[in-house]
């Protein structure tokens, strides 16, 4: 709903007092040199579900994520994942923690110098003893669920985007993780290729029961995937909730933002 | 005859204030003049702070190396890669190089000691520039530019599609993972290979002076173990441990940091090339004087 305000935190340990929520964070303030990207920001990601961050580009969603990994410290303000305040955990519990989440860059990020197989292989390699046989099944168990059967031998040059995509997919997956991040996985892509990674978010989530967080201004494929819509603007989220209540928010900006991007939806404020 | 109409005055609207304008409210000027000094000295300052701040930089990115090379895990195959790149793939360039600046540097002295009929000390002359600078400072610069571009290049085009994010996301330390084996690589192979080019030098000149200047083999030999020390070497092999680690650090500091597309790659590269060559040169002279006073140069 339109400014609807996080659920406020009394508790020492937030998750303990309510397991809803996979990550919470609160008072989030964040300044690169004189400019400031976020502004005691308060938010909340419910467990198991499809939780999509939206904004204008330059908003602070991929500033947002990147504290939730704690790969960026913020000014001020806490985030807890798991009852676990994640700034407060020293270098070797952190390098752990980080193996809670897995992430799918914008465009991939896969290692060129490796080839799908070996990009897939290489948090195994690093954070677990599993022969190379067990390694080889779980890449290729992770590859086949992507439809990626293949294209072990391939290097990342010789892949479309979409297919890239599939590929960072598989590797944040490799390892298990609880909590999946897309950074705007439809970016750049055609709409059949949209619709395409949509469907591996969905099913991804499904399969796996993680929870994911999603970036993304790309409001066809939002409302595709979202249980759970949260909108940065201002430095700050001005409206959270499902996708139907993200529709039918009175709040011009919101609605300007989803009417802009070409989205209206039928009993939509304004519609 | 109708005078023409006075022009619009809308351009000179935005212009300079004539004098005898509404003036600034009381209490402003002081306060902008302030800025204005302050930004003054800060823009006069600013090549002295940028320098500052890319030094720091650097002695940062080297700290954070080292304080990773205890720690467990240790990745032998990333060692032993940084090694080959640097050390495999810049050794024929370094013999090339090493082979013809001995050559050249024999050409030229046995025609400077003929005018005093003493061709024979070309040799010892020739082994002492070769051991104590021309290797060690030539092996750097090609190193430079070799090793040091192309590490820049790779890192850099790492950090602009975000795999060096991507590494971090998986709990891999970037610094330890890609900056520590290539450092350490430098500063193992850069001492083999200004060795090698060291000996390479010295067949060369002795090719030149022996083989086409008819210099007597025993005295150009015996001339070159009374002159040469085995502290030259040393020197040398001291000098070349620091440019290894000079040169790949800057390389790798200039990719790790790279920012702004393609183009930021491509200034990286560059700046990586030119602040090593120039740091060579410069520390060159800082360092002969040190080592020259703790290992015995000649006295003065």
């Amino acid at each position: 709903m339109s400014g609807e305000a996080a659920p406020a935190v009394t508790d020492e340990n937030p998750l303990a007092a309510d397991p809803r929520w996979h990550i919470r964070v609160r008072g989030l303030t964040k300044r690169f040199g004189d400019n400031l990207v976020l502004d005691h920001l308060d938010y909340d990601a419910e467990r198991g579900k499809v939780n999509v961050i939206i904004g204008a580009s330059g908003a602070g969603k991929s500033v947002l994520v990147k504290h939730m990994m704690c790969l960026l410290r913020p000014d001020s303000g806490s985030i807890w994942v798991d009852g676990t305040d994640v700034f407060s955990l020293a270098p070797r519990p952190l390098a752990e923690f980080r193996r809670k989440f897995g992430l799918v860059f914008q465009f991939a990020a896969l290692f060129d110098s490796l080839s799908v197989e070996e990009n897939c292989a290489f948090p195994l390699k690093e954070h677990t003893k599993k022969s190379k046989t067990e390694i080889r099944d779980i890449v290729n168990d992770r590859l086949s669920a992507l439809g990626l059967d293949g294209t072990q031998r391939k290097y990342p040059a010789e892949l479309s985007g979409g297919m890239r995509k599939r590929v960072g997919l598989a590797r944040a997956l490799v390892l298990d993780p609880e909590i999946l991040i897309f950074d705007e996985p439809t970016t750049g892509l055609d709409p059949i290729a949209t619709r395409n990674v949509d469907e591996m978010i969905l099913g991804t989530a499904a399969r796996y029961k993680v929870t994911s967080v999603v970036i993304s201004h790309d409001m066809a494929s939002v409302f595709r995937i979202a249980d759970r819509i949260s909108m940065i603007h201002n430095r700050k989220i001005l409206a959270s909730g499902t996708a139907d209540e993200i529709r039918n928010d009175t709040d011009p900006r919101v609605y300007e933002f989803i009417r802009t991007s070409g989205v209206v939806a039928a009993g939509g404020a304004g519609a | 005859m109708a005078e023409p109409a006075p022009e619009p005055t809308a351009a000179a609207a935005p212009g300079p204030a004539a004098p005898g304008a509404a003036p600034p409210p009381p209490g402003e000027p002081e306060v902008a003049l302030g800025n204005a000094v302050w930004i003054g000295v800060k823009d006069a300052f600013s090549p002295i702070t940028r320098f500052l701040d890319v030094f720091g930089g650097h002695l940062m990115l080297a700290g954070r190396a080292f304080a990773w090379l205890p720690r467990r895990p240790v990745r032998t195959a990333n060692y032993l890669e940084a090694a080959d790149y640097i050390g495999v793939g810049s050794l024929p360039i370094v013999l090339l190089v090493g082979a013809f600046t001995g050559m050249v540097m024999s050409l030229q002295s046995v025609y400077a000691f003929r005018t005093f009929n003493l061709e024979s000390y070309a040799g010892g002359v020739t082994a002492k520039a070769l051991a104590l600078e021309l290797s060690p400072v030539l092996t750097a610069l090609m190193l430079a530019g070799r090793a040091g571009a192309g590490i820049a290049t790779e890192l850099g085009t790492m950090r602009i599609t975000e795999q060096i994010d991507a590494l971090e996301s998986m709990a891999v330390n970037p610094v330890q993972f890609l900056v520590l084996p290539r450092v350490v690589a430098g500063m193992i192979v850069g001492p083999m290979l200004s060795l090698l080019s060291f000996i390479v030098g010295m067949a060369g000149a002795y090719f030149v002076a022996v083989v086409i200047q008819g210099i007597d083999h025993g005295q150009y030999v015996a001339n070159v173990k009374s002159i040469l020390t085995i502290s030259d070497v040393a020197q040398g092999v001291i000098k070349s441990v620091v440019f290894g680690m000079l040169v790949i650090l800057i390389g790798c500091y200039q990719g790790y940091n790279a920012s702004g597309g393609g183009r930021g790659v491509g200034l990286g590269t560059t700046r990586a090339v030119v602040t090593a060559s120039a740091s060579i040169l410069i520390l060159d002279y800082f360092l002969s004087d040190l080592l020259l006073s703790i290992m015995g140069g000649p006295a003065t």
